[in-house]
């Protein structure tokens, strides 16, 4: 029970990848497994932000321990936490991964970008986005240039 | 040693955790496009709220704008152009790819047993280098937000590599999209008395108070949630409202597609430029210490920014002030060439392209 | 020739070559997209790619006298910076995209005006030199998610120029897509691989990472981690069975990226597996040679003989090489499994090698596709007649692929041979032989059709390729030759970079 407490967190991003890669797998609709494709890579922004999270922690944007702000955060914790894990009074969530997960999310956004574009050409050229209609088309078409037996 | 804000923390958490499992199900579930990417759209602002929890307030911004905000658009955008349903896939089909994620699924929850638990303030993550960065930031880069102080500074390669992805995206959109027969997404010519009179004066106001928050998001960055990614994203949006209520002629007059792609081009430029002419000052690529020589810097007056006595980075303050700009230009101007591109096609120009 | 002697640039400008081997392609690319008429942007283009080699050889004369490179970028010492971390694998890596890089920057002049609409140019061009920096930061880089990073910048413009073979062949529309969610899979996968090692360790710099995990051989997350990033790296690679992508992406792309791509792309990101594999997992880890022995060799075999009998069975040229460029990353795969210096040091030769080879084939295809439109073998009958001195470098590129001695295919093949036999893997060397011999089927049956049939009647009559493509196609093939008979320059980089993994192993 309690490794569902600490690890539930990686347990839903498994069940997120794993609903992104099987919409890639088994549609054949273009925009959908572009969609699946969306859905696996932010799967990836939640893995990498869980393990940043630290207990009790804030955001990484340093205040004054001193402060009004500082002191309320720092009364709801165990001084001696605080000491072993805060830096200058105040207990903050690591900003490594956050910066990470912006690349990510960009990268994201330019993937499906490009993406959709291509389908968009696709159903320019081929007249349809699912996969087994193109290989169709595809299929006539190399037919049609065999030469005469 | 025990945190008693997590326990509410992890309920909220918890929480917003099963709802985009819920929603993941539904877009596995649903073959209506449409209803698949209003669902993305909605898990990308729960997610959002999610990065709250997390302690994450830039990335929950960013997650916003591009997630529910630009994607959903570029999206809808597709789905016009091509078709709005997917076709039914029979269950047979479903075996091997259902299979295949679920080895994945089961090697990773074998893996996940080995990650520390949830939380965890000594954990090997939590304690190196990320660590590190929250004890030195404020020593080396002087910016109170530390996420902007390692996405500008300790790791701003990647952050130019990003950019030069987003470049990339301009680029490719352009080479598929942007050339051939153009529509001009014009409002109905000609319609008897406008019928459109608030949205427009609507629009009129808000473009500018749009652009007008995009600057605030931009300059702010360094002290909280925000950037140069988010202010981009931001004011593309003022661009798109515009093209939206106005037509794409309206807009593309005001702003052509070419000079989009430029300003794309010449963010990039302003964020590698910065890292010659570090190199030019002795310093390496990006090391914003050298951006200024010590002639320049000694121009600068004392209390340009507040506190006099306290000592200033300039060259960080103005290194990341200028790749902000570069990241915002090549970031606004690629989501109006995506929206150009996508608007710009329609079923006239398909049909056109067919006839080929 | 002897890199440590070489004089290529000052010492202030060698010191700043490994960032400017990849910064001046990427402004390149903005000038490019900046420029006023497809012209101006191909000779920015060819401009941007010779500096970059330039700056590439400059790096690979360094690594020779000093050993290792490491380059802070920001001024940060890493872990907390990122750094550029270059030894002589990924100097010779480099050196080998700078300079294809560089040849095909040359060719596109041609290539383009026949394949791509001429409005697209400067785009085009643009989109080429940040795939080309894209790589060389891919193989530069000293930091992991830095590697995602410029992954990413190889490849999303490369999905759309892909694309943009559509006007040839529309069939490159489905391909490019194919490529592009699988190449995002791959990446994924990369990252998620990154994520496992970042949460065991905490470090995202390679080296600091090596360092950390050299305890952690055990723990289920670094396990998942390096069977996440050997899949996710394996697609990009083009390992076997994740190579599905390849064959289309080849076959119906640009000539232009066709031969970069076949040149260079797998290579990248065969090196970075490499680095995984050889320098950032624990030494000696059960997990990591059971990897080699059990997974990379079989694979590699498999790869071998299947890729190698569908090239065989092929029906369109440019089908047949791209099938073939699967199989000769099982050989690169074979010498990797090896698990020792002589091995590795052959794999990386063999990966210089096949890069040469596949770009002059491929450009030789180039510029016959300026003046034929054809894609089936048949198509391709009598063109020797017509375009001799073009036939004639994909004729030596073939030779190099078959194996022909004094190529540098021949010496490639032999030193993976060589170290099979004295790590006595008789096996691997039996599917060397093997594979082989299935190229020789298919080369011969090209071969044949291009320099001994007569052109069927009516058919369209091939051109001799104009000067601006013949000029490099010469260069290259006269490269494979070159190294055939003295192979000293990528010898030198291959064996230092493979001893320097090695040393610190038992």
């Amino acid at each position: 029970m309690s490794w569902i407490a600490t690890h539930f967190n990686y347990v839903v991003v498994v069940i997120l990848m794993m609903a992104g890669l099987f919409i890639v797998f088994s549609s054949g609709n273009l925009i959908k497994r572009m969609i699946g494709l969306a859905l696996f890579q932010s799967s990836t922004a939640l893995f990498y932000i869980s393990f940043g999270k630290v207990s009790g922690g804030t955001a990484a944007i340093t205040l004054d321990a001193q402060g009004a702000e500082g002191q309320a955060l720092a009364a709801q914790l165990d001084p001696a936490y605080v000491a072993q894990f805060g830096v200058e009074g105040v207990v903050y969530s690591n900003p490594l991964p956050h910066v990470l997960i912006l690349t990510a999310i960009v990268v994201g956004v330019a993937t499906l970008a490009v993406g959709l574009a291509i389908a968009v050409r696709v159903r320019e050229s081929y007249g349809t986005v699912e996969s087994d209609e193109i290989d169709a088309v595809s299929r006539v078409a190399a037919e049609q240039a065999e030469p005469a037996p | 040693m025990t945190a008693p804000v997590l326990e509410a923390s992890f309920a909220l958490n918890v929480a917003l955790l099963l709802m985009l499992v819920v929603l993941a199900a539904a877009v596995v579930w649903t073959r209506s496009l449409l209803a698949a990417i209003l669902l993305m759209s909605v898990y990308s602002l729960v997610s959002a709220t999610w990065l709250m929890v997390m302690d994450a307030p830039d990335v929950a911004f960013t997650e916003a704008v591009v997630g529910a905000g630009i994607s959903t658009i570029v999206a809808l955008g597709a789905i016009l152009l091509t078709r709005g349903e997917a076709v039914r896939v029979s269950w047979k089909r479903q075996v091997v790819p259902g299979l295949l994620a679920g080895l994945v699924g089961g090697l990773l929850i074998y893996a996940m047993s080995g990650l520390p638990d949830f939380g965890d303030p000594a954990s090997p993550a939590n304690s190196h280098v990320g660590r590190a960065y929250l004890e030195t930031a404020k020593r080396d880069i002087g910016a109170p937000n530390v996420v902007t102080a390692v996405l500008g500074s300790y790791r701003g390669f990647d952050t130019l590599g990003e950019t030069v992805v987003i470049l990339a995206a301009c680029i490719g959109v352009a080479l598929m999209l942007g050339f051939g027969p153009r529509a001009t997404l014009a409002p109905p010519a000609g319609a008897p008395g406008d019928h459109h009179v608030v949205l427009r004066v609507t629009a009129k106001m808000l473009v500018p108070l749009i652009i007008l928050f995009a600057l605030y998001v931009q300059f702010h960055g360094d002290l909280g949630a925000g950037g140069g990614f988010q202010a981009g994203v931001i004011a593309a949006v003022a661009i798109i409202l515009h093209a939206l209520v106005f037509g794409l002629r309206e807009t593309t007059a005001a702003i052509p597609p070419q000079a989009a792609r430029a300003v794309a081009a010449l963010g990039v430029v302003v964020y590698a430029g910065v890292g010659i002419v570090c190199i030019v000052n002795g310093g390496g690529f990006l090391d914003y210490d050298h951006l200024l020589t010590p002639q320049i810097e000694a121009m600068i007056p004392a209390g340009l920014l507040g506190d006099p006595d306290k000592p200033h980075h300039w060259g960080q303050y103005f290194g990341i002030l200028a790749i902000e700009l570069g990241v915002l230009m090549t970031v606004s101007a690629t989501m109006i060439t995506i929206f150009y591109g996508f608007a710009g096609r329609t079923i006239d120009a398909i049909a056109a392209e067919l006839r080929r | 020739m002897q890199l440590e002697a070489l004089y290529v640039a000052q010492p202030a400008l060698t010191a700043q070559a490994p960032i400017l081997a990849i910064a001046v392609p990427l402004i390149g690319a903005c000038a490019a997209a900046l420029a006023p008429s497809g012209r101006a942007g191909w000779m920015i283009s060819v401009v941007a790619a010779m500096v970059s080699a330039w700056m590439a050889l400059a790096v690979a004369g360094e690594v020779m006298r000093e050993g290792v490179i490491l380059y802070q970028l920001g001024g940060f010492a890493p872990p907390a910076g990122i750094a550029l971390r270059v030894d002589a694998m990924g100097a010779l890596i480099a050196l080998l995209i700078g300079a294809v890089g560089t040849l095909a920057a040359v060719f596109s002049g041609h290539s383009l005006a026949a394949e791509v609409r001429p409005e697209k140019h400067t785009l085009f061009q643009a989109g080429f030199l940040l795939a080309q920096a894209g790589m060389v930061g891919l193989v530069y880089t000293g930091d992991a998610f830095n590697a995602f990073v410029f992954l990413e910048v190889s490849s999303i413009g490369t999905y759309a120029l892909v694309a943009a073979g559509e006007r040839r062949d529309r069939r490159a529309l489905p391909a490019a897509f194919n490529y592009l969610i699988m190449g995002t899979i791959g990446a994924t996968f990369y990252v998620i691989g990154v994520g496992f090692l970042y949460g065991a360790t905490g470090t995202l710099n390679m080296a600091d990472m090596a360092a950390r995990l050299g305890t952690l051989d055990q723990n289920a997350a670094v396990q998942a981690g390096f069977a996440f990033i050997v899949a996710g790296l394996g697609v990009k690679a083009a390992m076997f069975p994740l190579h599905g992508w390849l064959p289309g992406a080849y076959a119906h792309g640009p000539s232009l990226i066709s031969l970069f791509l076949a040149a260079t792309a797998t290579k990248a990101a065969i090196y970075l597996m490499a680095r995984f594999l050889f320098e950032v997992f624990p030494d000696g880890a059960a997990f990591g040679d059971m990897f080699l022995q059990w997974v990379l060799a079989p694979l590699g075999a498999a790869a071998v003989i299947v890729c190698s009998l569908q090239a065989v069975f092929a029906r369109e040229l440019r089908r047949m090489i791209a099938f073939s460029s699967v199989a000769q990353v099982g050989f690169i795969f074979l010498g990797f499994s090896l698990a020792n210096a002589s091995g590795l040091s052959a794999a990386l030769f063999y990966m210089t090698a096949h890069g040469l080879m596949k770009a002059a084939m491929f450009m030789a295809l180039g510029g016959l596709a300026i003046s034929i439109g054809a894609r089936r073998l048949e198509d391709f009958a009598g063109v020797a007649r017509e375009a001799p001195w073009t036939a004639v470098a994909f004729g030596i590129g073939a030779a190099s692929l078959v194996g022909t001695p004094l190529t540098m295919g021949f010496l490639a093949k032999w030193q993976i041979m060589e170290a099979a036999l004295a790590g006595g893997r008789i096996w691997i060397f039996a599917v060397m032989a093997a594979g082989s011999v299935l190229t020789l089927v298919y080369v011969g049956r090209i071969i044949e059709v291009m320099f001994f049939r007569e052109p069927a009647p009516g058919a369209p009559r091939a051109k001799e390729s104009p000067v601006g493509v013949l000029v490099p196609l010469l260069i290259l093939a006269g490269l494979s030759l070159w190294f055939g008979i003295d192979a000293s320059l990528p010898q030198q980089l291959a064996q230092a970079g493979a001893a320097s993994l090695f040393e610190v192993r038992p």
